[in-house]
């Protein structure tokens, strides 16, 4: 793909100026950064003490300390500490994933390589749970789990996180099935191959890298849910978002400590998100766009 | 497993055409048990909900009145809604701030992956900083904006704004709804500047090219071939960015928990409030009815427009 950009860029390139070239780099440059500035402001303050983070007259030089951080991680000042809602995200955000790529592999399939005869409108279906509003189901769900008494489980987030995500892993999953040769699959029936050898032994290691994006998919939305987690879970199930929330104080200087959590709460996102960007917008379009 | 491999024959003859595929008889049943666990559990973890919000949406059912008699059915939670203000407010918030902060990332979006496409210096760099804002977690972004960027006394857009003698806003308090439409623009641009640079990458040179021999001017090229082709990946990026902006909860809540007043009370927040402050289960339900039926009859005729969604191969085939 960089080949043919480098390709394709080089004539209008050639024909523009220098200084037209000049100023529209920089142009680019500024905007990206406006952009991205929120982002590095987050992680800058988070690197501060208080007193250089709450001031009016912001400190652009100061002594990078990790304090914040570690008292972030350990808890200071009556406030929780940050590992057990980690832990809450992980095992939740983890689960989830899991169950949504059994329960979506053999569904793309169906809609894809062998498909069914209204493969449209069970795709139609799919994408319309995602558009339908949560809010129209939190009610509901509030009512069941609390009857149920999962109110504030992890369970119920992984499954709720699961439905969420279930319909993208699908478009995605079948998206990623139609490039498999048709030749190898038939080649896997002549074989006498069953749908789960076929499966396991050529149509996945194919489809490897399309499972992992659809995984980091998974993961990127289970991991920033908020809406969900802030009205069914307040304890023992509650994610890092609601920690986020919950130390926020009336009072008192915390921006330091704010921007700290904030930072270790985005960190594994932006991470996985940065080394597979490439996949990330097939993803997000639901496999629309390869 | 004996029974798939029987099937083969059918199966090759629905390889050959997906849209004559599934020849009736026993093939069809192997084809379809694949999809019959995640059927099922979609079903059951979103469909029945809904059916319970529409059954409660008959009900005079208040949390804070357990004994009260529920009188079902009822259309006296419908009733309250067409009478309440709040309700249309909430109704035109949410019209506002999905139109305006999805049209704006487009325009932003595909404007960053114009200047994107081109030859700059640390291309690759700057793509990974400007999908940021997407991946950071909005509840800790919206914090982050509320406390050290918005914050009329600490945010540092304030002092930014000074030197232009604009020190001293109180964005949260009195520009709640361009502060969060410029939020959601923040965080949606990203996708469509992801989307915008699919699209320009998969133009063809040799088009290009015969225009510019042709003497078209910039301008020219960009209307009569780039906005052509870029207008599928545009009305995708519309479609998907609506259908989670509207849904807008976590920037509201965190940023300005809907107000000064209602000014930015959106139908999410609403219902939110209604049922989780209120305790109003009935009413709650009834304005979520309203906002599904709504969604399914807006999203249907969107969906029917974006046929790339439905076509077999990704838009690089197109």
């Amino acid at each position: 793909m960089k080949r043919r950009q480098r390709h394709q860029r080089s004539l209008a390139d050639r024909q523009a100026t220098p200084l037209t070239r000049l100023v529209l780099g920089l142009l680019t440059w500024i905007v990206v950064l406006v952009f991205f500035f929120p982002v590095l402001w987050m992680v800058l303050t988070g690197l501060k003490t208080e007193p250089d983070a709450d001031t009016s007259t912001p400190h652009f030089i100061f002594k990078p300390t990790f304090a914040e951080y570690a008292s972030v991680w350990k808890g200071a000042g009556g406030l929780n500490s940050l590992p057990s809602y980690l832990e809450h995200s992980i095992l939740i955000t983890i689960l989830s994933t899991l169950i949504v790529l059994l329960l979506a592999l053999p569904a793309a399939y169906a809609l894809s390589i062998r498909p069914v005869t209204k493969w449209r409108d069970v795709l139609f279906f799919f994408i319309s749970t995602k558009m339908l509003p949560i809010v129209g189901a939190i009610i509901p769900l509030y009512v069941i789990a609390r009857d149920l008494h999962v109110l504030d489980h992890q369970r119920l987030l992984v499954i709720l996180y699961a439905a969420m995500n279930l319909p993208i892993a699908v478009w995605m999953l079948r998206s990623f099935l139609l490039e498999v040769p048709r030749s190898v699959i038939e080649a896997a029936w002549v074989d006498g191959a069953g749908l789960v050898r076929q499966m396991r032994s050529v149509i996945l290691p194919i489809i490897s890298p399309g499972l992992a994006a659809t995984a980091l998919i998974c993961f990127i939305f289970a991991w920033n849910e908020f809406f969900l987690a802030v009205n069914l879970t307040t304890v023992n199930a509650a994610t890092v978002p609601i920690y986020l929330v919950g130390f926020v104080q009336p009072e008192g200087p915390f921006l330091a400590h704010l921007s700290a959590a904030a930072t270790i709460a985005c960190l594994p996102v932006l991470i996985a998100g940065w080394a597979a960007q490439d996949k990330l917008v097939r993803g997000l379009s639901m496999g629309a766009v390869k | 497993m004996a029974n798939v491999i029987d099937s083969a024959p059918a199966i090759r003859q629905g390889r050959a055409s997906t849209k004559r595929a599934g020849a009736p008889g026993a093939g069809s049943w192997v084809r379809r048990a694949p999809l019959v666990p995640a059927l099922v559990f979609m079903f059951l973890v979103t469909q029945i909900p809904f059916v319970l919000t529409l059954y409660y949406s008959f009900q005079r059912y208040n949390l804070n009145f357990p004994t009260a008699p529920r009188d079902f059915p009822t259309a006296w939670n419908y009733e309250q809604i067409f009478g309440d203000h709040i309700f249309r407010t909430a109704v035109l918030n949410t019209v506002l701030l999905t139109v305006v902060p999805v049209v704006a990332s487009v325009v932003f979006g595909v404007g960053i992956a114009l200047l994107l496409n081109r030859h700059v210096f640390g291309r690759g760099f700057l793509r990974t900083l400007i999908i940021s804002p997407f991946l950071v977690m909005p509840a800790a972004a919206a914090l982050v904006w509320k406390f050290t960027i918005l914050d009329t006394t600490f945010g540092i857009l304030n002092w930014f704004l000074r030197p232009f003698g604009l020190g001293s806003e109180n964005w949260i308090g009195q520009h709640s709804q361009i502060t969060v439409m410029t939020f959601l623009t923040w965080q949606w641009t990203p996708f469509m500047v992801l989307l915008a640079l699919a699209g320009l990458q998969s133009q063809g040179e040799d088009q290009l090219e015969a225009a510019r021999v042709d003497g078209a001017s910039t301008f020219r090229i960009f209307q009569r071939i780039t906005l052509p082709q870029l207008r599928p990946y545009i009305e995708l990026g519309v479609l998907l960015g609506s259908i989670y902006i509207v849904q807008a909860f976590d920037s509201i809540y965190i940023i300005t928990q809907g107000g000064p007043s209602t000014d930015t009370t959106n139908l999410p927040y609403y219902i939110y409030q209604t049922a989780f402050q209120a305790y109003d289960i009935g009413r709650a339900s009834a304005m979520a009815v309203i906002v599904v039926i709504a969604t399914i009859l807006i999203a249907t005729l969107a969906l029917r427009a974006v046929s790339s969604l439905f076509s077999n191969e990704g838009m690089e085939g197109r």
